[in-house]
């Protein structure tokens, strides 16, 4: 480069940023594969991914392969990392709970739920009644709509596209049921700490319940597309199967945990809302592969649409947010008519919720596993450290061991089995 | 966390100082769970033991984090784990001190589960772990400096420009594509 006339017009420029811009493409490669040792002669190395149809999100595996076989497979994470652990610190309790909607954002709900559940145990409150029981209501569609996904899109990726079809139009009712309660499909936000942030629509409960009517007959259509299809079968049964107690050694949880025989589940095992007054059954499996998750996955479903049909009769009547105005905003009619309660409005905006100083866990069952929370408060209005024990990330890493020795056509279905969301993977 | 059996926790501690006492250096409950802080001798030994062992059986990992307490406490790091057991249910806390530019034991060789953990916790808040295979970053790029987690690190960043090229492309790759070209 020295003995070259340096070249100062604009073209050179950008044709200087675009060699620049393929350097940094080819790096990204380079980095990625640089913990890999040579391929050795007779094998093949297959990228899968950041941005591939069948990986549902910004992951990527670097596969080797030998004919079929998968001989080595290394997944590369970090595409979708937004440090929302730094950020919690710089943001007050309840500005953190945009942070959780981001995580899974398959199911932002049952985020929001956890975060609002651990910091009410924090503070020793409890939501009142009302919310509690909405608040079951829409963790369980939320589980619906996540397990839906994952089987759904399970069934596209080894070849079965009509399943989806039928089955994916009622994750898209649980979304307008969102849409029409809080304004936003993804985005959700619904819960504060304390409670909810408004009450519920009035047609929420008819809403309900015809998603309740219509769901069932298509989950069963689901079920006969693919359950007994003999290539789905083949496909499925005994692929990437986890033994318990490597499941366990791992830090698998939720459903993943479960289809591998282990029946622990943080709504009995540590009951929170109302999942101590309600009938459910935990479904288990045998053998930890991809049918037995998808197993598990089905019936969790059905026993969601039980747990939602126990409470929609019942939602109590009452306050859907506590009627402490350190913890809650007081309602506008009362700000702008009442001294005090303007004052309680602009000492929480302002100063946001004081958490006493301590270390504190709290741990939900999410649709994908154990949601966990450790938060160190120093007294403030913002933690000292939030951490987030995202369960895709713990069960993600023994990906490779699930895939080894198989077919590369089994290496898409246990991923997409495992239901591995990027945004929770990278936090 | 809700759902603890406080009234197993006398007998827990119990059996954990009768075994242990030279290994930890305080033990106290906190809101139903134990919560242990360990001395870093002897701290495989006793993770191993807690795995095993009869009366503990903490055969799960169930988280594995950091904190930095740069300011607050006199040794700068915490390293904080959390174990669970699926045959009676409980959980218990560990926390080990460790100090600027110290590293830490890995625990991989007693639960699996701690591989992307502990890259994580290097890769974020720049603790080394020994006897862990590959202690390189995860989620960052690997030509990234300074780990985002540390108090000390900026929240908006350490000046960079974010071009893609200026974070993805670290100067040794540069070095080596010039040289391939050549060849």
């Amino acid at each position: 480069m020295s003995d070259q006339i340096p070249e100062t017009s604009n073209q050179a420029n950008s044709q200087q940023h675009s060699e620049l811009r393929d350097y940094a493409l080819y790096s990204v490669l380079r980095d990625a594969v640089s913990d890999v040792e040579e391929l050795p002669d007779g094998l093949m190395r297959l990228n899968l991914g950041p941005s591939h149809p069948a990986t549902h999100g910004i992951l990527q595996n670097i596969i080797d392969i030998d004919g079929e076989t998968i001989v080595r497979a290394r997944p590369v994470i970090g595409y979708v990392h937004r440090t929302f652990e730094k950020l919690g610190e710089a943001y007050t309790y309840n500005q953190f709970l945009t942070c959780t909607d981001r995580m899974n954002y398959i199911s932002p709900p049952m985020n929001n739920v956890a975060w609002t559940t651990a910091v009410e145990e924090i503070l020793e409150i409890k939501a009142p009644p009302r919310a509690q029981v909405i608040r079951t209501i829409i963790n369980e569609l939320s589980r619906i709509a996540d397990h839906i996904i994952c089987n759904g899109i399970l069934g596209v990726d080894v070849g079965g596209y009509t399943g989806f079809l039928y089955i994916y139009h009622f994750r898209e009712a649980v979304y307008n049921i969102m849409e029409k309660m809080v304004g936003a499909r993804l985005t959700t936000t619904f819960t504060r700490i304390g409670g909810l942030e408004m009450d519920i629509y009035p047609d929420f409960v008819k809403d309900v319940k015809k998603f309740l009517k219509d769901y069932p007959a298509i989950l069963k259509d689901f079920n006969t597309l693919l359950i007994h299809n003999r290539i789905f079968i083949d496909r499925c049964k005994g692929v990437g199967a986890i033994s318990a107690e490597n499941a366990l050694a791992w830090g698998y949880t939720g459903p993943n945990l479960r289809a591998a025989g282990v029946p622990l589940d943080l709504r009995k095992d540590s009951p929170y809302l109302v999942y101590d007054q309600v009938d459910f059954d935990i479904p288990v499996g045998f053998d930890g592969s991809v049918y037995d998750r998808f197993l598990v996955r089905i019936e969790e479903m059905e026993q969601s649409m039980r747990i939602i049909r126990q409470c929609i009769d019942n939602i109590p009547e009452g306050p859907w947010a506590i009627d402490d105005y350190h913890i809650t905003m007081p309602p506008k009619e009362k700000v702008y008519t009442s001294m005090e309660e303007l004052i309680y409005h602009f000492k929480l905006v302002m100063h946001s919720i004081k958490v006493p100083a301590g270390e504190y866990y709290s741990a939900v069952e999410a649709a994908n596993g154990e949601l966990g929370f450790y938060v160190v408060s120093d007294g403030t209005e913002k933690p000292y450290r939030v951490h987030v024990r995202r369960p895709c990330f713990w069960y993600y890493q023994s990906y490779p061991e699930l895939v080894e020795g198989g077919l590369i056509s089994d290496a898409v279905a246990v991923m997409s089995s495992l239901n591995v969301i990027a945004g929770e993977l990278d936090g | 966390m809700r759902g603890l059996r406080p009234e197993q926790n006398a007998e827990l501690m119990e059996n954990i100082k009768k075994k242990f006492s030279n290994d930890i250096l305080h033990m106290e409950e906190n809101r139903g769970m134990v919560v242990i802080q360990a001395k870093k001798e002897n701290f495989l030994t006793l993770m191993k033991s807690l795995k095993d062992d009869k009366p503990f059986m903490f055969d799960t990992l169930m988280d594995l984090t950091a904190v930095d307490y740069s300011g607050v406490k006199d040794i700068r790091f915490e390293v904080i784990y959390m174990l669970f057991s699926s045959k009676t249910l409980s959980r218990i806390r560990l926390k080990l001190s460790i100090a600027e530019k110290e590293n830490a034991p890995s625990v991989i060789n007693i639960w699996k589960g701690a591989n992307w953990p502990e890259r994580e916790v290097f890769d974020l808040m720049g603790i080394r772990f020994d006897g862990h295979p590959l202690m390189e970053r995860l989620i960052m790029p690997d030509g990234y400096i300074g780990h985002p987690l540390r108090k000390d690190f900026p929240i908006k960043g350490l000046g960079e420009d974010y071009l893609i090229e200026s974070i993805l492309m670290p100067v040794k790759n540069e070095v080596n594509l010039k040289k391939e070209g050549s060849k």
